[in-house]
């Protein structure tokens, strides 16, 4: 610090002995060189690490007590397509979570659109290709009301979505009267609905749409939430909202957005559904919020704002997606799933306290 | 000589509270102003209808000896006004880069800004660096690293860099030196002073009065909603501004507002 001298004559006396000590308090040297540390801080820099080493780590377990039967192109894809709706629904969530908010509408968002797509097409007549962009609006629609009630009327988003789960639930049931449109009726009459149902065979690795879908999704968002102000903003207002206000964020602007986007790619879930399953079906898609927080949460974003990343919630869904298969393959009880996402879940949210730690 | 920030006649109503009352501000080119006053007085409520953080009830502020009226922070900024804010307005998960930026990010030239809305890092990166090291800042090491990996001088250092970036007209500091340790305050009175020295006129608000007599060229005493006056630190000792700030001495009456 070249300053020092000529200054020194302005300094307060009891500031005089504090002048010969060093002076390096703004350096931006890492004084830290333990091998903890050093996990501990790449792990900061790259949240999705987390996920992928238990995906990886996974894969190996369950590849050894497996074998060939894991590891055929058929066996890998299969979990692609079983995890396609959670992970499309997934990415929605991540990017609420993002912003310290929670969205527990996802999955009846989903349901509703799907229903309106197919009802559309079957009940007034119209045109699929209109019935199902009247699904996507809905979607979005249904996500601008929680956003506008988080970010202009300042609800609570956990409050807010609870209450639209039930409203956009309910609205559902009544307005499908309960009533299932049948996968070969659609087949026949309104094949686009299934779009996302359509397979692509590359040397036994079957590939729907809807799982190409759910990546390109993956990607583009992780590109936008990296790359652009946009992004940046998002990860700004689940840190710390008033010092985005200030540092001048358009607050509410950015949180409706990602509302009205989360509907809109529940929508997209929806009609990923109805390929998935073939009919059009009210009561399907229930467990989709508390799937779609679980892989959000084994993907590494914090449940509290502002860190992780949408890759970590593709490995998040992907590890699910590998449980669930390899221990059916293995003959186990259905609940030993259950019990080992449930450890994976609390793993990850200590993990995301210690990494959280890396500041002090 | 012109002011380039002023205020006329601000009054600012809290229901039955009078926040300020009729107060007064003016601010020179190239000068160090603080601001002091107890809590209470309505200094904060001054400091907040400057940058845009308030709407005062009545009065006018003119930037330059315009008349301007600020509906946000950002209309503030947008008019060359830059604040630091006492919690310093940062997201601690973001790098350096990042926050220094928020809110007025660079986009690449061509279709990838235009279309893909792809940000320019290397490009704020650059600009980023220079500016922590124009005001002697620094040997960095990575201005990716997180701002919650920072410091709380590296961080104050930051967003006094980030003020002194963009600020055109005025700079305003809210309490630049309040959590910091000994060696961190003098580190953030250089800054102050350089940032001075390329010519940006600066706002200080501070309870600290060593700190105050050390650095600024006049001092504007708020007391009861309003200036009390406003008093050269040469001419006076901190006793007397202290005085003059609780009542227990009257402004001299040559420098009565």
């Amino acid at each position: 610090m070249t300053s020092d001298t000529k200054t020194a004559g302005g300094q307060a006396d009891y500031e005089s002995a504090a002048a010969t000590a060093p002076k390096a308090v703004a350096s931006f040297d890492d004084h830290r060189h333990g091998i903890g540390h050093k996990i501990q801080h790449s792990l900061h820099q790259t949240p999705s690490l987390v996920p992928l080493i238990v995906l990886v780590l996974s894969l190996a377990i369950f590849g050894i007590l497996l074998g060939s039967k894991l590891f055929s192109p058929f066996a890998m894809t299969l979990i692609l397509q079983q995890v396609q709706i959670v992970g499309i629904v997934a990415a929605a969530q991540s990017l609420v979570i993002l912003t310290a908010g929670i969205d527990l509408s996802v999955g009846a968002i989903m349901v509703l659109s799907s229903v309106v797509m197919g009802q559309f097409t079957f009940r007034y007549g119209l045109p699929v290709e209109i019935a199902i962009v009247c699904g996507l609006i809905c979607g979005t629609i249904c996500g601008y009301i929680n956003g506008f009630l988080v970010a202009i009327v300042k609800l609570p988003p956990f409050i807010v979505t609870l209450g639209m789960w039930q409203i956009v639930l309910a609205t559902n049931f009544l307005y499908s009267a309960n009533e299932t449109i049948r996968s070969q009726e659609i087949s026949e009459l309104a094949p686009l609905l299934q779009f996302f149902g359509n397979k692509v065979n590359i040397g036994g690795a079957i590939f729907t749409y809807g799982v190409i879908f759910m990546v390109l999704l993956i990607l583009v968002l992780a590109y936008a939430l990296r790359q652009t102000a946009w992004g940046r903003h998002v990860y700004a207002i689940g840190d710390d909202p008033e010092a985005a206000q200030l540092s001048g964020v358009q607050v509410k602007k950015v949180q409706i957005s990602v509302y009205m986007l989360s509907g809109l790619i529940c929508a997209f879930a929806g009609w990923a559904m109805i390929g998935r399953i073939g009919s059009v079906s009210p009561t399907t898609g229930q467990l989709a919020n508390i799937e779609s927080i679980t892989a959000v949460v084994i993907g590494g974003i914090s449940l509290f704002g502002g860190r992780g990343s949408i890759l970590g919630t593709l490995f998040g869904a992907l590890i699910v997606g590998v449980f669930t298969l390899s221990l059916r393959l293995l003959g186990a009880d259905a609940q030993w799933t259950y019990l080992l996402i449930g450890i994976l879940i609390i793993g990850a949210v200590a993990i995301d306290q210690w990494i959280r730690k890396v500041s002090v | 000589m012109e002011p380039v920030l002023q205020a006329r006649n601000l009054v600012k109503r809290y229901g039955r509270v009078v926040a300020m009352d009729h107060a007064d501000f003016e601010l020179y080119p190239g000068e160090i102003l603080a601001v002091i006053g107890d809590n209470g007085a309505g200094k904060s409520t001054l400091i907040k209808a400057l940058s845009g953080a308030v709407l005062p009830d009545d009065g006018d502020i003119l930037l330059d000896g315009k008349p301007v009226h600020f509906a946000s922070p950002i209309d503030a900024r947008a008019a060359g006004i830059e604040t630091v804010y006492q919690t310093l307005a940062m997201s601690p998960a973001l790098s350096i880069t990042d926050n220094m930026f928020m809110g007025r990010e660079i986009r690449k030239p061509g279709f990838r800004g235009a279309w893909l809305r792809q940000l320019d890092r290397k490009k704020m990166e650059e600009i980023a660096r220079d500016k922590l090291n124009e005001l002697g800042l620094l040997t960095i090491q990575n201005i990716n690293q997180a701002v919650e990996t920072l410091s709380g001088g590296q961080r104050q250092g930051v967003a006094v860099a980030r003020a002194a970036a963009f600020g055109s007209k005025v700079v305003i500091m809210d309490e630049p030196t309040a959590a910091l340790g000994v060696k961190e305050s003098r580190r953030v009175l250089e800054l102050i002073k350089d940032v001075k020295a390329r010519g940006l006129p600066i706002v200080l608000i501070s309870h600290n009065m060593p700190h105050v007599f050390e650095v600024a060229d006049r001092i504007h005493i708020h007391r009861l909603g309003k200036r009390a006056c406003v008093i050269k630190p040469s001419d006076f000792s901190m006793s007397d501004a202290v005085a003059i700030m609780t009542g227990a001495m009257d402004p001299p009456d040559s420098l009565a507002a």
